[in-house]
């Protein structure tokens, strides 16, 4: 498991490699914090080599969107699979996040 | 003609296998990955839907690891958090128990899907668990227990 930060135009593209758990949550949040910190604005995270997401990884996207926001930023989600679409609609988090069907929608939505 | 074990093509009648494991953990959450990754594989190799591989086992089995470790061990590495996961044809059986005093579930009533709850960083794995297991149980054995409980379907 493991997260790959790029730039593409003036948006960070994260790509979540494996599972977003209690494991390596942190891992994610940091990363993404620290491109925050730097003045980006703009966020995607890539979930099409995403295999599953806890709840500690579901808290970790809602605290980055809560504090994307408050920078003035944006966030948005790509690539979910069925089963993590399942997830989000569970949790009606599918209501809170910009989720896009692919990274190329994905980046034209900003 | 077949002898009630064995299939006319060779291959073994899944109704009649029966799979266990029993494992103990150090309270560690790096450990959880590894645990997920057994359980569904034995579900794997009992033809469970794709859906509860992927989806219903791992996040479920995830969210009571991480509680045993987390809550009920306080991440104390002296502590151990025992698993087992007895699966058939028709179900599932997973069992965490770890050191702890254990919780009531009863007291985690909070939907986090309605009103501001939807905006809450924490507040989802009893929710979770629930959701995606046919029956989510406590009980005190020598310490405190869960049982998850997935009907193959």
């Amino acid at each position: 498991m493991s997260f790959s930060i790029k730039k593409q135009g003036e948006i960070v593209v994260v790509d979540v490699e494996g599972q977003l758990i209690v494991g390596n949550r942190q891992e994610l949040k940091q990363k993404v914090l620290d491109e925050l910190e730097k003045g980006e604005k703009r966020f995607l995270i890539d979930f099409s080599q995403t295999g599953y997401i806890d709840s500690s990884g579901l808290g970790v996207l809602v605290s980055l969107s809560k504090k994307i926001r408050e920078q003035g930023g944006e966030l948005r989600l790509a690539n979910l699979n069925d089963d993590l679409k399942t997830l989000f609609e569970l949790t009606k988090l599918d209501t809170l996040f910009q989720i896009a069907d692919t990274r190329e929608r994905a980046l034209e939505s900003f | 003609m077949t002898d009630g074990f064995d299939r006319e093509d060779g291959s073994l009648p899944l109704d009649t296998v029966r799979l266990a494991i029993e494992l103990e953990i150090p309270s560690d959450i790096r450990y959880i990955e590894r645990v997920v990754e057994l359980v569904t594989g034995q579900c794997e190799q009992l033809c469970y839907t794709a859906r509860h591989c992927a989806l219903n086992v791992p996040v479920a089995l995830t969210e009571a690891l991480a509680n045993a470790i987390l809550r009920g061990n306080g991440e104390n590495r002296l502590k151990f958090v025992r698993v087992s996961a007895r699966l058939d044809f028709t179900r599932l059986v997973m069992e965490v128990a770890d050191e702890g005093d254990g919780f009531d579930m009863d007291d985690c009533t909070v939907d986090p899907t309605t009103g501001d709850n939807v905006l809450r960083e924490d507040g989802r794995g009893l929710f979770l668990m629930r959701r995606l297991m046919d029956s989510v149980e406590r009980f005190n054995d020598h310490g405190n227990v869960v049982r998850l409980t997935l009907l193959r379907g």
